[in-house]
């Protein structure tokens, strides 16, 4: 078996043959392994089966919580000498962690198998919740007044751009709900597809507003595009000839 | 020559440290004439308003990116450097040129206590109680030849003790500049201490400049090479983004950084819920400064 590693050539055949010789040995490999029965399709089965059991408030419990302890270390000094520019960046970058967290769920999904779909608006609406308190936080305890934030918004384009990605996120956060799920169709998961654009946006905001080329928001921005380009990676064809036991 | 710039603060507005005080006493003779004349002082803004920050604060948050990017990265990681022995380059268009040792040097200058605002071009503020001596003193113990118009000086570069140097964050090793009259101005310090004790190596051990009517970044920290030039020395932040950040960078309300106004700025120390205060034009220090930059247009020489 070829091993599953990117690039996707195999045997240095660049193009179309190289590509379907890659997609050929991943199918072996999900074959061998991820099949009914297979050591890794075990233990994807049995996390399945697990993540079924947990609510899903806990999964808001646990993302809810530190944000209140964020909060109660600010106010009683265990924020270090800027309490305000911490509790601000924690909650931003939590924010976009948990944007990342949630572009992860359906590329697990496909190329593993590993269900966290029960999650996914759990996490949606986490991530919009810490961007709402980032935002909060940036406007009244940190420029506080908010003429100088209109002023911000429109004259500086790290700060343009992250308002932009908290306006393309509203309409998501109000959709995230079975009513809406059902009335808007198909529509639905296009208009969620606007997470994409927001993901990028909060990426270069936060590459855009340290001083100096640093690591760390590189970092982000190379996960966020990494997780995007796999929605471009075509999956195997499934049914009866490439994968006989599903 | 020293004392030619008086605090406007009284002595009791600093906190007092008992380390502080025994050293007081040791240098009671720089130090007394300074108290005194402060009570008589008061040229600034209310003298309540200067309070100095707490040790903790000054040495807990700083910028010095060779240590990390992150405010409490220096303090935590600063503790790698060597400070002894430690010499001074003054080259350049001086009469003495040499490598001058940090001993020596202390042995020649005079230390005396400078309690001075200090505000960072990200937009916050502290006040920090300095003991240093005048860079004019240093430097004409060097011997500044006519020709001279600017001062170079150039960090510490020790990637076996500097974490931060791995990436690329500026271009190493740091380096800042002066024109030689802000150089020779009375305000311009080399810090060596803070509250009394030697200055920590997360705020520029074992000397440091500290020009308070400029931004943060202009005090460079940790100076082994000080090169007196007759042209304009490049400068670090201006080298990575000419258009944020100028060769001046005298702090100056009316001024925007590109990406963020300069026109407030948030005291620290305060707490979560503090609020901000107006910038003061060269930081509050416009009665000794302004002067250096008359018929000169400080938006374009930001």
């Amino acid at each position: 078996m070829k091993a599953w590693i990117w690039p996707r050539t195999s045997d240095g055949k660049p193009g179309r043959q190289g590509r379907r010789d890659f997609r050929k040995s991943r199918s072996e490999f999900f074959e061998k392994f991820a099949t009914p029965g297979g050591p890794v399709k075990v233990i994807i089965d049995g996390i399945n089966s697990f993540a079924r059991r947990i609510p899903t408030w806990v999964v808001y419990s646990a993302y809810l919580i530190p944000a209140v302890w964020l909060f109660y270390q600010g106010v009683y000094g265990g924020l270090g000498p800027d309490p305000v520019k911490a509790l601000e960046h924690e909650l931003g970058k939590t924010a976009l962690q948990l944007l990342i967290i949630g572009l992860c769920i359906t590329p697990l999904r496909r190329f593993t198998g590993l269900n966290l779909i029960r999650f996914r608006r759990a996490i949606g609406l986490l991530a919009f919740t810490y961007v709402v308190l980032h935002l909060l936080v940036w406007a009244f305890l940190d420029v506080q007044s908010l003429s100088r934030v209109a002023q911000d918004i429109i004259k500086r384009p790290y700060i343009t751009i992250g308002i932009a990605a908290f306006v393309l996120l509203l309409p998501l956060a109000a959709t995230s709900n079975n009513w809406s799920v059902r009335k808007l169709g198909p529509a639905w998961r296009k208009l969620h597809k606007l997470t994409y654009l927001a993901v990028i946006l909060g990426g270069i905001h936060y590459i855009w507003l340290v001083k100096g080329i640093q690591i760390e928001p590189l970092v982000y921005m190379a996960v966020i595009l990494g997780l995007l380009s796999l929605r471009l990676v075509k999956t195997p064809k499934r049914g009866p000839a490439a994968r006989p036991n599903r | 020559m020293a004392h030619r710039w008086i605090n406007t603060l009284k002595e009791s507005d600093v906190t007092p440290e008992a380390a502080f005080l025994n050293r007081r006493q040791l240098m009671a003779g720089a130090v007394a004439g300074v108290g005194l004349a402060g009570i008589s002082g008061g040229r600034v803004r209310a003298e309540g308003e200067l309070q100095p920050n707490s040790y903790e604060d000054i040495t807990s948050y700083n910028n010095y990116y060779e240590f990390g990017t992150g405010k409490g990265d220096p303090a935590r990681n600063a503790g790698t450097l060597t400070t002894k022995p430690w010499t001074v380059k003054i080259d350049g268009l001086v009469d003495k040129p040499g490598d001058y040792n940090f001993e020596d040097i202390m042995k020649a200058m005079t230390i005396e206590e400078r309690i001075y605002r200090f505000r960072c071009v990200e937009a916050w503020s502290m006040v920090v109680p300095w003991d240093g001596f005048e860079l004019a003193d240093l430097l004409e113990m060097a011997g500044v030849q006519s020709a001279a118009k600017y001062v170079a000086f150039e960090t510490v570069l020790r990637p076996d003790e500097m974490p931060g140097v791995r990436f690329p964050v500026l271009d190493w090793p740091y380096v800042e500049g002066l024109r030689l009259d802000e150089a020779m101005h009375p305000l311009t310090i080399m810090a060596t201490g803070i509250y009394g004790k030697d200055i920590p190596n997360q705020n520029g051990a074992p000397l440091r400049l500290v020009v308070p009517w400029k931004y943060g970044f202009k005090s460079i920290k940790s100076i082994v090479r000080i090169t007196l030039t007759d042209s304009e020395p490049p400068t670090s932040w201006n080298k990575a983004n000419a258009r944020e950040y100028g060769f001046y960078s005298n702090v100056n309300p009316e001024v925007s950084h590109p990406r963020w106004s300069q026109a407030t700025e948030r005291p620290l120390g305060g707490g979560l819920f503090a609020g901000r205060q107006d910038t003061l034009m060269f930081n509050g220090y416009g009665d000794e400064v302004a002067s250096l930059y008359e018929g000169m247009d400080l938006a374009k020489n930001f």
